[in-house]
């Protein structure tokens, strides 16, 4: 990489489950190759999966960006959708606004937002309700 | 434990993946709810799950499962099917309930996702 950073930019459509994780798998290939290590590739997965499968459940649409820099790889998640009230909520584990169709899934048990949190060194979220949400996940590389 | 040994086991079929049912399971985990799955799953384990729709591969995919085992004889759609080949991920069905099946797995040694060290 030779200390430059690479960016890749995802567009996500809320409802669509046909090609939900896709985003999440193009990214996990992306560090493949680069070389990053199978350790820290399986955690930026994890997390980018969940955080894609929230904008598909909650939002209308938003982008994923990852960044891979030299010693860390950085995910924002942005969307236009209906925002989160409660953060604090959110963040509790089992606490969850998604529907029973999502929950079919294997998705909606609350433990989208604490999932990220345990995955990634580094965590920030910004909300507004009416609005959207932006997430921000960073990954050390050691 | 190897996926042709949890075949076995499990008196399960292949529906696909054949080519790697060599590889080797780390430890298991039953679970018929994802997030959970992508929370507490290591590498190298083997999924046996309920549900058989496409959220099961791409959890699989991003979590580096080593395979899948549907329970209970339940059978995922071949759109589902063929995402698993493009993915590498290998798909068994058994006819023993979840309970069970994760029992037999059990006693012939395969331990649980909390009982394996960190890869």
């Amino acid at each position: 990489m030779n200390g430059r950073e690479i960016t890749y930019e995802y567009p996500l459509t809320g409802a669509d489950f046909e090609t939900a994780g896709e985003a999440s798998s193009k990214i996990k290939r992306l560090l493949q190759q680069l070389g990053i290590r199978p350790e820290v590739v399986r955690r930026v997965a994890i997390g980018c999966y969940e955080a894609e499968m929230n904008v598909i459940i909650h939002a209308w649409r938003g982008v994923m960006r990852v960044t891979v820099y030299s010693d860390r790889t950085e995910v924002i998640v942005e969307d236009e959708g209906p925002g989160i009230a409660d953060v604090d909520l959110a963040l509790k584990e089992g606490y969850s606004t998604a529907p029973d169709h999502i929950r079919e899934m294997g998705f909606g048990a609350g433990m989208g937002l604490p999932n990220m949190v345990k995955c990634s060194d580094e965590f920030a979220i910004e909300t507004e309700v009416g609005k959207g949400t932006r997430i921000r996940l960073g990954f050390r590389h050691q | 434990m190897t996926l042709a040994e949890i075949l076995a086991t499990l008196k399960a079929e292949v529906l696909c993946g054949r080519e790697w049912l060599d590889r080797e399971a780390a430890a298991a985990c039953g679970a018929d709810l994802m997030s959970d799955v992508l929370a507490f799953t290591k590498e190298r384990t083997v999924l046996l799950t309920g549900l058989t729709n496409a959220q099961v591969i791409r959890t699989a995919e991003v979590s580096d499962l080593v395979g899948i085992v549907f329970v209970r004889g339940k059978k995922p759609g071949q759109d589902v099917i063929d995402l698993a080949k493009i993915k590498g991920i290998p798909l068994l069905s058994t006819s023993y309930p979840m309970y069970e099946a994760c029992g037999f797995l059990y006693v012939h040694g395969l331990r649980g996702c909390s009982q394996v060290g960190d890869q």
